[in-house]
């Protein structure tokens, strides 16, 4: 299935607009077009919610429940609230426009052998705001099952945006509600077989020349947490050479269970422990995907990733989280970068000849 | 941790039937009685990578010369503040080396000599070097003059007429002793920017060794390397006979390339041939100045004296052509992906540190490729156009009776060989037979024994203890002997997982197949299509079958060895210098080559060798 007006696939090829995409949203698009990829999904547009609001009539019965309320009377605003969000939840979705966002979930299934949980999350398009709690931007749901359960929620976060909160923020602010929309995001739950960090210098002496991998089984927490010993491998930023590696015990890895719907905790049997956790060109790929952020986002990044047990070799390498490096990107080069002056060849660079350089 | 060592020089076994072997070699290339605490002392390497077989004892001319001349250039020319040059020996007919280091008190006072030498080279790099090319080939064009014809039976007339007064027999000795000189001559400047590239080479080595810690030599040698290099080009000129030939429709005359005669005769008869025939001479003067070998041994063959090597690969190369195989070395490719490396190191770096990369990289990319270059001009050339006249002159002193096989002079040391000659004219001149005929037969015969006794035993890689760590750097880049490479040699090195040997990363990428051990270069024919490559050393004129191969281990070699260099230029995975690939692993088993690590596994059990023929493996499910 295609991208469309209403529907936006992050791997659709379609320039991404705020307006459109939310912030949320069009940060997805814009990383998986840059080559890092995050979950698979896909954004309800905010054009979708427009139409929806104006077709099946709400927009006019908004703005008669809004005229005239009083910020002050609280019991009225969330009486109101309740009438908004009942009115969102319940008024049938224009059956062309319901067609596509179930085409869209089923076109995100199929990429997989069995349907997949995934996770629906609100992606406002007024993020820049200083007030985080202006719409119901936080809203997230995660392990949902089924198109019912997709839809659904998808109207809950549209609905957030009619939360008591969110009202009396904009009277308060004098923020008009015409114009006010919301995108939503649809995407896999990461079932992560392997994951880890990559920061992309060597943090022990803040060499810019490595990337360094921690990597271990399961879900990257017990990584980030220290609660395992990863494996631990230096490579060369240019050629992605393995410098230096390390094997870590991994004893223990955290694994989704869909059923239960949360995370259990098992060992890790000795052959698996014995071995690298990552294969030769899953490490290549994870280095390529840190380079690729540091190169998006111009200066050192301190990512997280995990390889998906749900999507086939050579695409299941997600970034979960690129941040910057603060550590030592910090400090002022001179630590990492001796001025090299010196020794016996110091001479050379005085006598190089013109043409030679 | 107590230090493992290699065995002394005495404690080798000499093998049987090379008893006396000392007494073959000039006294001053063997081990001494006399100096044996001293000796004994030292650690010493066999550079099994120049001198893979047993010298015959004229053969060791081309490693007196060679390391002679690097020495001086290290102690007498550039007064390199930290090396001087490099003490050898013969043992059981295999050079061993052991580095001279600079005694710290001296150091620090060749440092302003050093950078006042070297500077003015590298300020004057591009003239000297063309003045190198005048020098070199002024030589090699001399030598060409030399000839050693059949004495005369009288002193021609006109020299009575003219009071000459002298029988020609001086000739013959001049002409004797002007070869060896011209030889000695080619072999000083083949030193003379040799060390100067490897200095610029190992300055920016360290460079980057400091800025970015542990970066890749593999990195490094790819940031200074030349890709179009004139040690391909004599390869690149058989790739372009073989694609004319596809283009003239020549094809079907080089089924039999064997007989040189018959098939240039037939090209030349063939429409359009005359044209390939012209641009196949053209290539000849001088690319066929090329050696099988390594341009050390009397035995080498040389193309332009064996055409059928080179019609040889020009029929592979057809074939791949025909087949619609790209036999061009993809060398766009490579250098886009040399600039990608630089720039993206090059960006790792600000201010002075960059201004210090561009300029260390500039010098060493200047003078580096003469290090990949000059080989094609002594090794290949010089020594080309020597040995032939050496050969020419034992075939005289055959024709004279001295001995019983025509190339039978390598088995006298070269000055014996001016003994002998002046026993010729002597004998020649009184009217009376010479006495060699009488004495070198057999004295070569007893020679002989003892060096193919000799060649029954493989060298041992080095001698004695070695130092705690390996610092010289010379010793590392040339011969890839580094503190890790002495332990892996003596056992105690890191394992490879799963077993299986650990050399230099010395060219990256990781592939599995089949093993294919070559030890000599007239086992080249019988590398396959996508075979791994298993050698005690690789040549430059080996170029051809390296479109062919998967991969390449040597035993021997560094970084810049002529199987890096090469495996690189093709996009080949290599490992180097494993000191026994050659010996451990046996053609047909299934490897897994790292170059990236610098690790070669050895995939099948032994057993699954021995069984061959249709049905082998039902076995297996019983």
């Amino acid at each position: 299935m295609q991208s469309n007006e209403y529907i936006q696939f992050f791997d659709g090829g379609i320039e991404p607009k705020l307006e459109n995409l939310g912030g949320k949203g069009a940060s997805l698009v814009t990383m998986t077009s840059a080559g890092m990829p995050v979950p698979p999904g896909f954004v309800v547009t905010t054009a979708q919610f427009d139409a929806f609001m104006d077709e099946a009539g709400i927009t006019r019965h908004i703005s008669q429940l809004l005229a005239g309320l009083d910020p002050e009377d609280t019991s009225q605003v969330d009486k109101v609230s309740a009438a908004i969000r009942e009115d969102i939840c319940s008024r049938p979705v224009p059956q062309a426009m319901r067609e596509l966002t179930v085409g869209a979930y089923e076109a995100l299934m199929n990429r997989f052998d069995a349907p997949v949980p995934v996770a629906v999350r609100s992606s406002a398009t007024a993020e820049d705001l200083p007030d985080a709690s202006f719409a119901g931007q936080q809203d997230t749901y995660l392990w949902l099952d089924g198109v019912k359960a997709v839809t659904e929620h998808i109207r809950q976060c549209w609905a957030s945006l009619y939360t008591s909160r969110a009202i009396l923020y904009r009277l308060k602010n004098n923020i008009p509600d015409e114009g006010l929309s919301m995108a939503v995001v649809v995407q896999k739950m990461v079932n992560s077989r392997v994951s880890g960090v990559a920061i992309t210098m060597d943090p022990t002496n803040g060499d810019r020349s490595k990337i360094t991998i921690d990597s271990s089984y399961g879900v990257g927490e017990m990584v980030v947490s220290g609660q395992v010993t990863p494996d631990n491998i230096v490579l060369d930023k240019v050629t992605l050479a393995v410098v230096n590696e390390h094997l870590g015990d991994k004893h223990a890895e955290l694994i989704p269970d869909a059923g239960a719907k949360r995370l259990v905790e098992r060992e890790v049997d000795d052959e698996r422990r014995g071995r690298r956790s990552l294969t030769d060109a899953e490490l290549t790929a994870v280095a390529q995907m840190a380079k690729r952020a540091e190169k998006h986002y111009k200066c050192p990044q301190d990512i997280e990733w995990a390889l998906d047990a749900d999507l086939p070799d050579g695409e299941n390498l997600l970034l979960l989280q690129s941040r910057p490096e603060t550590v030592h990107s910090s400090k002022p080069q001179t630590a990492p970068q001796p001025v090299v002056t010196g020794g016996f060849f110091s001479g050379f660079s005085a006598t190089v000849p013109k043409q030679a350089v | 941790m107590s230090l493992k060592s290699f065995p002394k020089p005495s404690e080798l076994a000499v093998p049987a039937g090379a008893e006396g072997w000392e007494k073959i070699y000039p006294y001053y290339l063997v081990f001494q009685d006399k100096l044996k605490e001293q000796e004994d002392a030292k650690f010493w390497f066999c550079d099994s990578q120049h001198w893979p077989t047993v010298f015959k004892p004229f053969e060791t001319i081309g490693g007196e010369f060679a390391v002679k001349c690097l020495g001086q250039y290290n102690s007498r020319h550039l007064m390199i503040p930290n090396a001087n040059g490099i003490e050898f020996r013969i043992h059981l007919g295999y050079l061993y080396m052991s580095p001279i280091p600079v005694p710290e008190d001296q150091i620090a006072a060749r440092v302003p000599l050093f950078e006042q030498r070297v500077g003015h080279y590298f300020q004057n790099w591009e003239q000297l070097l063309k003045d190198w090319h005048v020098k070199v080939k002024g030589t090699i064009d001399e030598m060409e003059t030399i000839s050693f014809p059949k004495l005369p039976d009288m002193v021609p007339l006109e020299d009575i007429t003219s009071g000459k007064g002298k029988d020609g027999s001086e000739k013959l000795l001049e002409s004797y002793d002007r070869l060896i000189q011209l030889a000695y001559q080619n072999w000083q400047y083949h030193f003379e920017f040799l060390n100067l590239g490897y200095i610029a080479y190992l300055d920016f080595f360290n460079f980057c060794k400091q800025v970015f810690p542990n970066v890749p030599d593999q990195s490094i040698a790819t940031m200074v390397q030349g890709v179009d290099m004139e040690l391909f080009r004599p390869d690149d000129e058989l790739k372009q006979l073989a694609k004319l030939a596809v283009e003239l429709g020549l094809q079907a005359h080089f089924g039999n390339t064997d007989d040189v005669e018959s098939t240039l005769g037939a090209v030349a008869s063939a429409p359009g041939g005359d044209q390939w025939i012209a641009q196949y001479e053209g290539a000849k003067d001088p690319w066929f100045n090329f050696t099988v070998g390594n341009g050390f041994y009397g035995h080498d063959k040389y193309w332009n004296e064996h055409q059928e090597i080179p019609l040889g690969y020009i029929a592979d190369y057809i074939r791949r052509v025909d087949e619609g195989q790209e036999i061009m070395r993809p060398v766009e490719a490579l250098i886009a992906e040399r600039d990608r490396i630089i720039e993206e190191y090059r960006d790792l770096l600000e201010g002075d540190n960059q201004a210090a990369f561009d300029a260390k990289r500039g010098l060493a990319a200047t003078a580096y490729p003469y290090v990949e270059n000059h080989n094609f001009y002594i090794e290949h050339w010089t020594m080309g156009v020597f040995w032939r006249k050496i050969r020419e002159l034992s075939r005289m002193m055959h024709a004279e009776g001295f001995w019983t096989e025509p190339d039978d002079l390598l088995y006298l040391g070269r000055n014996e060989v001016r003994d002998a000659l002046f026993d010729l004219v002597t004998g020649w001149g009184v009217g009376a037979k010479p006495i060699g005929p009488d004495y070198w037969p057999e004295e070569i015969e007893r020679r002989r024994g003892i060096v193919d006794a000799l060649k029954t035993a493989r060298p041992a890689p080095a001698l004695n203890t070695p130092p705690e760590s390996i610092t010289e750097p010379f010793t590392r880049m040339l011969w890839g002997i580094t503190t890790e490479q002495v332990q892996q040699w003596l056992g105690a090195g890191e394992e490879v997982e799963g077993g299986g040997l650990r050399g230099m990363a010395a060219s990256p990428g990781v592939v599995e197949g089949v093993a294919r051990v070559v030890t000599d270069a007239d086992q080249l024919s019988e590398i396959q299509q996508g075979e791994i490559l298993v050698a005690t050393v690789t040549a430059p004129s080996w170029g051809p079958i390296f479109g062919k191969i998967k991969a390449t281990v040597t035993d021997i070699g560094g970084m810049m060895s002529h199987a890096a260099i090469v495996c690189r230029e093709y996009g080949l995975p290599a490992v180097t210098g494993t000191g026994s690939a050659s010996t451990t692993i046996k053609t047909g088993q299934r490897l897994r080559v790292d170059g990236t690590k610098g690790t070669v596994q050895i995939l099948d059990a032994q057993d699954d060798l021995l069984v061959t023929g249709p049905g082998a493996h039902s076995h297996s499910h019983v």
